[in-house]
């Protein structure tokens, strides 16, 4: 036993308390003080023609991050959903479904420039797309295939299931009451995971390093698929580490934009599921 | 809506239902596709990574105290990467855990109700800032400011990758672990209130100790996520590929496993020894992380069991 008094229990409840008060204090305050510091720095360094010039200006990655992001989408959709419908409405639990949930697990534990390096691998060298959209985009795709996965069988499952059975009743199919009934239903909270990802496929750098962006002071638009791209990150990445001679204000502009862009995806995705909430009453 | 007609017609006909059996199947093999994915990322690692073993042992590489892959003869040490790595993490992990914990259970059992629905999604968006984000801010603004603040010799350093990625972890763990406390049923804090423990007695013995997996869970999604980060480090930690020494070596710039990839790939031929050397590496991030979540799917599944 100690030398000191054994302090009060409500004692020691104040001096706990105080000390998680402060924690969650720790973990607020320096993150929204670095990001205030952020907003202010890029916020006075963003001009109209740094959003919208091609020679000069950011227009050239924000529609390289596009393409990729919209490319990444429309592959990534059909696959994911495919398989959400299938956990959901297909499989009836067994080792098959056991093993696709662990493979879904573990790829969301990939680390990111492992990726990278299946898409080099794969994408870039033996199917011979070389460094371009279509290259990075797939590497993407698989990136983001579990976020999908994951928010499309939750929409599923919430939709009741009295719903299926009345569509059995009246003769439907499996497919075409997962065609007609469940998967419009499901839809709005399908959109909500798909923004998700798209948001998560905008800010991420390492599975595209060696697959699709490169950097470019003439800063071209692609022209096709098979063009390697400039993406708002990987531009970030260059000008804060190697290019000489950037503006530092152009520098914070470019991380408040990337910012921006990404914070706004997931603000869009939150209030999109908070007014499905409200909406629908099943 | 379905014609009733229609529907009839097709079922009944033979082209209607292997129709329904071939969508059946299509869908079961975009199911499938997640696994065909991870053993594709394997195989492809593996055949890039072991024709290094051609030109260097097991023992060179994982006990080889130097990594100069583009020196004449190259060396594919990886102790310096792999204690680099570990210095990193384990950092972000003494940072991030602690904190973490405490702002789940601050959020989930002593906030009042309006703060609770401020502060989860705010720790929520604090994961979704891209990685290359956090190394622009570490890079001009944290890692300057630290040295001059704490008179360091250098700008980019071990410790300032292992403070930003605890705030990269932070938000994995708070939100698993936060859920996990949650989901303690309410009548075990009752019991034990009504025996007369404080509400800090009955967080301490009662309700962390019935979340211990889910938190558990959420630590190890946390360590997986910072061993994996990749472009933070890169731009935050120095990049010199030194061993690392005492706790001094927190103090000095360092290499992890990810940022010699990211950092190199871009500069290496096709099929050189370097080249299947990163592949190496990559190999053994995929293993480690593959371990990593496996263990915390399981502590996840044994909670959500518990908990029921």
């Amino acid at each position: 036993m100690s030398v000191l008094p054994r302090p009060s229990p409500k004692l020691a409840q104040a001096a706990a308390f105080s000390l998680l008060w402060m924690a969650a204090g720790a973990v607020i305050l320096p993150a929204a003080a670095v990001l205030g510091i952020m907003f202010y720095k890029g916020g006075r360094a963003i001009t109209w023609t740094m959003l919208t010039s091609v020679e000069e200006g950011l227009l050239p990655a924000i529609a390289g991050t596009a393409a990729l992001v919209a490319l990444t989408a429309f592959i990534s959709a059909p696959l994911g959903v495919g398989a959400a419908v299938y956990l959901s409405e297909y499989a009836r639990g067994g080792a098959l479904v056991r093993l696709i949930r662990l493979a879904i697990v573990n790829l969301a534990g990939v680390p990111s420039v492992v990726y990278g390096l299946f898409g080099l691998a794969l994408f870039v060298t033996v199917l011979q797309f070389g460094r371009c959209l279509l290259a990075g985009a797939c590497t993407m795709a698989l990136l983001v295939l579990p976020l999908v996965v994951t928010a499309s069988e939750e929409a599923l499952r919430q939709v009741p299931s009295r719903l299926r059975e009345a569509s059995y009743a009246l003769g439907a199919t499996r497919w075409q009451t997962v065609r007609r009934v469940v998967l419009p239903n499901a839809l709005p909270g399908i959109m909500t995971g798909m923004i998700l990802s798209v948001g998560r496929a905008a800010g991420e750098t390492a599975p595209i390093l060696f697959t699709a962006a490169f950097f470019s002071l003439t800063r071209p638009f692609p022209k096709s698929v098979l063009d390697p791209i400039v993406a708002l990150p990987y531009q970030l990445f260059v000008m804060a580490t190697e290019a000489p001679g950037v503006a530092e204000a152009e520098k914070w502009a470019t991380a408040a934009v990337l910012v921006v862009l990404v914070l706004g995806l997931n603000l869009v995705a939150v209030m999109f599921r908070a007014r499905l909430r409200r909406v629908r009453r099943w | 809506m379905i014609p009733a007609g229609e529907t009839e017609r097709k079922v009944r006909s033979g082209a209607g239902r292997r129709r329904e059996w071939l969508i059946g199947r299509a869908i079961q093999a975009s199911g499938a596709a997640a696994i065909v994915f991870v053993v594709l990322i394997f195989a492809f690692l593996l055949r890039d990574a072991l024709p290094l073993l051609r030109t260097t042992s097991v023992g060179e590489m994982l006990a080889g105290r130097s990594w100069l892959p583009t020196s004449e003869p190259a060396q594919f040490g990886l102790l310096p990467l792999l204690l680099g790595s570990l210095y990193v993490t384990a950092g972000a992990l003494v940072i991030a855990v602690p904190l973490g914990l405490a702002a789940a259970a601050f959020i989930s059992e002593v906030a009042p109700g309006w703060m609770q629905e401020i502060l989860k999604p705010t720790v929520e968006m604090l994961a979704t800032i891209p990685s290359v984000v956090f190394g622009f801010l570490g890079l001009m603004l944290i890692g300057p400011w630290l040295a001059e603040v704490l008179n360091l010799p250098v700008p980019l350093f071990a410790g300032l990758g292992s403070l930003m990625l605890a705030f990269m972890a932070m938000p994995t763990i708070v939100s698993v672990s936060e859920d996990a406390i949650r989901a303690v049923p309410m009548s075990l804090r009752e019991n034990s209130l009504a025996l007369g423990a404080t509400r800090w007695q009955t967080i301490r013995r009662v309700v962390v100790p019935a979340a211990r997996s889910g938190i558990i869970a959420g630590v190890l999604l946390g360590l997986g996520r910072a061993i994996g980060e990749t472009m933070t480090v890169l731009m935050v930690t120095g990049n010199a590929a030194v061993i690392p020494e005492g706790l001094e070596g927190f103090l000095r710039p360092v290499r992890t496993l990810t940022a010699t990839i990211a950092g190199e790939m871009g500069e290496t031929a096709y099929a050189t020894p370097h080249y299947h050397a990163l592949f190496m590496i990559g190999l053994m991030l995929f293993v480690i992380t593959f371990l990593v979540n496996a263990i915390a799917d399981a502590a996840i599944r044994r909670s959500a069991g518990a908990s029921r």
